[in-house]
């Protein structure tokens, strides 16, 4: 099959590898039909983690059709449409019995999570093509892919519904609506957002739909803002303005109920020295900027709550303790606990509550996914979301 | 004239801090090594094994899991030896010889293998197994794994304590993490492994082939 590998900082590559088959009695492969690039595989495009190995099959958001299940799953069947979240869960554990699915005990094989044990006192759980640290699974930017545990994770797609309509429901607007949902949004409450890229906008939509009075959206991008105005959001443009003023100006002097940090730092390189350079120089939004997550918890009001779906990897310099203990703040964050949430926002989109399509600014072949990344990770205001469509000519 | 002035304030500076920093060190050197020959101050609920002790005979190496099954399905299914290799990587068989006793091949460097015996010590259905190999055998080994209700309703506790020689003394011991035998890695992974078993019915990998090894 074609599939879209990794072999160095910003050197990816369709190539011809061997087609995945069922291994374990509850997979299932799936032909796939739609698959996006993410923010967060844009960092392994920069050759900021080194728990990649050259040839490893890049990729965590996509959908396709069931080729052929695995004995015990009950679930699934050949013909099935389907959307894959990134989280690989195994549904027993007691982390995936309490609906912690991304926290799964299971999903990280035995020789592979003593990485993560060792960094973070606790194993990560299995992603799909993110590294060695999440399991080393094959990604899903290519035309097949072996789903483990596919019995718990993939949601089955109604009769008409487009596949651009229900892609997000791998990743990114569970993503958005749990940072929502960790703002614990009261009726009227001011929420800000720091980023306007997919996640971020989908937070902006769910915090209108929890009954955010008002959402103000923080960016520098004027396309990502405006998308984010479109959604009834207003918007603060960190090049044009202060934004700790900005905000308490638009609270009356009370400041933001809850923020959102959905930038974060998605920390490269697991070496320690590595991680502290990096924290200090590269925030993702803008280098030369204050950190995003120091930023949200100093403008955050007293009592409120700090929600971080940004993605950070390792340590952080100067974390304003102060600020967090003063105010009594709440922090909220961790990875999506995806299969918690694909339910309802299916409903959601079907009811046409939420908007998906209008992220896609590229729809691609496959085998331009180089191109994809190159314009994801250069041309960012433009380049709102790549599709990638292995089927496409 | 002043730039050589600052020079020699900042050769000052530096080997005030490596100085101070080498007597840091030493003193910390010191107080390690006093602390080592104390004895534990109780009270000390820990395991043994984490105690920060040394001087003892054989290696104590071991890991506490808890699965989400209940404990007489988890005790049965570990005192089914012959299955030892669905989970232990190593492991390429174990033989029950009688009730007490079983044959183990295990896989040694080089594509070699090592034979030994082992017979149980100790037993209490559903809470205890304890083992040593036999005197004579090539690998020397004894260990206990306890299987307990863990609290709340999360299932059971399964907790594995191995005393082992370390093979070849520190050297053999280096090479074997060299390898990723290390007794500690190796408990570590197979009770991982055991537990995805239990929990899932599986052994997670990310191969994306039947014949490729298992990760």
């Amino acid at each position: 099959m074609r599939a879209l590998t990794w072999h160095g900082k910003r050197d990816v590559r369709v190539d011809t590898v061997r087609d995945p088959e069922i291994v374990n009695p509850r997979d299932a492969i799936i032909k796939v039909t739609s698959t996006a690039i993410c923010g967060s595989d844009l960092h392994l495009y920069n050759g900021l983690i080194p728990a990649l190995t050259p040839g490893d099959i890049l990729g965590h958001e996509f959908m396709g059709e069931v080729v052929d299940v695995g004995k015990d799953n009950k679930k699934l069947k050949k013909g099935d449409r389907v959307v894959v979240p990134f989280v690989i869960a195994c549904g027993h554990c007691f982390f995936c019995e309490k609906q912690l699915y991304a926290a799964c005990d299971n999903s990280n094989p035995a020789d592979k999570a003593d990485i993560s044990e060792m960094l973070y006192g606790h194993r990560a759980g299995g992603f799909f093509g993110y590294t060695h640290l999440t399991g080393g699974y094959a990604g899903g930017q290519a035309e097949y892919v072996r789903v483990p545990y596919s019995d718990v994770g993939p949601i089955v797609v109604p009769d008409g519904m487009e596949d651009d309509e229900v892609l997000f429901l791998s990743d990114i607007l569970p993503t958005g609506w749990m940072a929502a949902e960790n703002c614990e949004i009261k009726e009227g409450d001011t929420v800000a957002v720091w980023g306007c890229g997919p996640v971020g906008l989908f937070a902006v939509q769910s915090a209108l739909i929890m009954g955010a009075g008002q959402v103000i959206a923080i960016d520098h991008y004027p396309h990502r803002l405006e998308l984010a105005r479109k959604f009834g959001a207003k918007a603060v443009n960190f090049r044009n303005t202060h934004v700790y003023e900005a905000l308490v100006e638009m609270t009356g002097g009370i400041g933001p109920d809850a923020v959102i940090d959905a930038v974060g730092m998605e920390s490269h390189g697991f070496a320690v020295d590595n991680l502290y350079d990096y924290a200090k120089q590269k925030v993702m939004l803008e280098t030369d900027r204050p950190h995003v997550l120091r930023q949200a918890l100093y403008a955050c009001r007293k009592g409120g709550r700090v929600s971080v779906p940004g993605v950070y990897g390792g340590f952080v310099d100067k974390f304003p303790a102060g600020a967090f203990m003063q105010k009594g703040l709440t922090l909220r964050t961790g990875q999506t606990h995806m299969q918690r949430y694909m339910p309802k926002l299916l409903d959601l989109i079907r009811e046409g509550k939420v908007d998906t399509t209008f992220l896609i600014s590229h729809r691609l072949p496959l085998e331009q996914a180089p191109k994809g990344y190159h314009k994801f990770a250069f041309e960012q205001n433009e380049t709102t979301k790549v599709v990638l469509k292995p089927g496409m000519q | 004239m002043h730039h050589r002035h600052h020079e020699y304030r900042n050769g000052r500076a530096i080997a005030a801090v490596v100085l101070g920093t080498a007597a840091g060190v030493a003193i910390l050197a010191v107080a390690r090594k006093g602390m080592r020959k104390r004895t534990i101050v109780q009270p000390e609920d820990s395991p043994r094994r984490l105690w920060r002790r040394t001087g003892a005979v054989a290696a104590l190496v071991g890991r506490t899991v808890t699965i989400n099954r209940p404990r007489e399905e988890v005790y049965a299914r570990w005192r089914d030896f012959a299955r030892f290799p669905e989970f232990m990587e190593n492991v390429r068989s174990v033989t029950p010889i009688d009730r007490m006793r079983s044959r183990w091949v295990i896989e040694a460097p080089a594509g070699s293998s090592v034979t030994f015996e082992t017979k149980i010590t100790e037993e209490r259905e559903n809470e205890l197994i304890a083992w040593e190999t036999d005197a004579d055998s090539e690998v020397s080994n004894s260990g206990r794994v306890l299987f307990r209700d863990a609290p709340g309703g999360r299932g059971t506790q399964v907790e594995a304590t191995i005393a082992y020689e370390p093979p070849a003394g520190a050297v053999g011991r280096a090479a074997a993490k060299v390898m990723q035998r290390e007794p500690q890695i190796q408990v570590r992974r197979e009770l991982r492994r055991f537990k995805q078993l239990m929990e899932t019915g599986e052994i997670a990998t990310a191969a994306t082939e039947l014949t490729a090894p298992r990760a």
